[in-house]
């Protein structure tokens, strides 16, 4: 299980993002996108996010996971399509030769504070 | 009060593998990242890797394992320079990160090796998702697994580069549909090479070593 290590990010990077002159504040909620090709459990990752963010700057938030789904393109006939599986052939002319435009993603898009 | 941040949760570890990509760079080292589960036969496979590929090559080797020694010791009888890196110092981390790689390289003196092999953890699902640097990614799958791990693992077949398919010696004895394998690899990843081998009898080993040469001559001639 990793989700501790990307917990740990987490943590670093929303509490990094807090304005020096606003602390010591409540962060409600910490907002993140994951792909769903990501290798990241949202269960586990809110497990760790909840153990690790004790006596940081962002203890008490929330983790608001968004799921971003796994689109692809096909580079042969540029059909754009949402996959429901792991079958990463070009649903319309079979072509194997496809790029991911999302799925992937790991990312912190944002930090709500108590105001 | 809404702030916005859109950061890469993972950017502290891609800046380290780029400062590890470009240490591979300067000192002209291709270096791989073999990832498998657990018994795929990684280990044995680079025993045979660094004998066949000694006399012309120069190779070292990181491996990582939640603990012991045991890969390292035998893989270190290749006359290779071994470093190990056991996780649990880490706290026991299911893949190698790059910290831990760049800790691990400041052990070898870059510019006596053209290749480096980072053995991960033996893990379908966190490795793949760490970039540490290297020139290419290698997924090891064995016969004695079952075929469609590379829909059940789709992002480790995903961003491999190539695929070794193993123990084939043992093809005769088990109810497994090769065909089946390959197309489930190409299904996650189109046009991923696969070798067939096996490591044990080094049966279908060339194509593998070739690929290796390749990479290693373009990285020294680079």
């Amino acid at each position: 299980m990793h989700e501790m290590g990307i917990a740990l990010q987490i943590i670093e990077i929303a509490a990094a993002s807090i304005p020096a002159e606003m602390k010591p504040v409540q962060v409600e909620t910490i907002r993140i996108r994951v792909g769903k090709m990501s290798a990241v459990i949202p269960e586990n990752l809110n497990f760790c996010f909840e153990v690790a963010s004790k006596d940081t700057d962002v203890e008490g938030a929330t983790l608001c996971i968004d799921e971003v789904p796994v689109v692809a393109r096909c580079k042969s006939c540029n059909h754009q399509w949402t996959l429901s599986g792991p079958a990463f052939r070009c649903e319309s002319c079979q072509s194997g030769d496809i790029e991911l435009i999302s799925g992937q993603e790991l990312d912190i898009v944002s930090i709500e504070i108590a105001t | 009060m809404e702030i916005q941040v859109v950061k890469k949760v993972l950017d502290a570890n891609l800046t380290v593998a780029n400062q590890n990509r470009d240490r591979f760079s300067r000192h002209c080292v291709f270096a791989i990242n073999v990832m498998s589960s657990p018994g795929s036969g990684k280990t044995t496979l680079l025993e045979k890797t660094l004998t066949r590929l000694a006399p012309e090559f120069r190779a070292g080797v990181v491996v990582g394992d939640v603990s012991t020694t045991h890969d390292a010791e035998r893989l270190a009888r290749s006359g290779a320079p071994v470093v190990q890196v056991n996780t649990d110092e880490f706290g026991g981390d299911c893949h190698l990160a790059a910290h831990v790689v760049a800790s691990a390289i400041d052990r070898f003196d870059l510019d006596q090796l053209d290749l480096l092999i980072i053995e991960n953890v033996g893990n379908l699902v966190c490795p793949a998702e760490f970039d540490i640097g290297e020139d290419a990614k290698v997924v090891v799958l064995s016969v004695t697994e079952g075929e469609d791990k590379p829909v059940k693992y789709p992002l480790m077949f995903r961003v491999c580069d190539v695929a070794v398919l193993n123990k084939i010696d043992l093809l005769p004895y088990l109810d497994y549909d090769r065909n089946a394998a390959i197309d489930y690899i190409h299904q996650v990843h189109g046009g991923m090479p696969i070798f067939e081998l096996s490591a044990k009898s080094e049966a279908g080993f060339e194509g593998w070593l070739d690929w290796l040469r390749n990479g290693i001559r373009r990285k020294i001639g680079g």
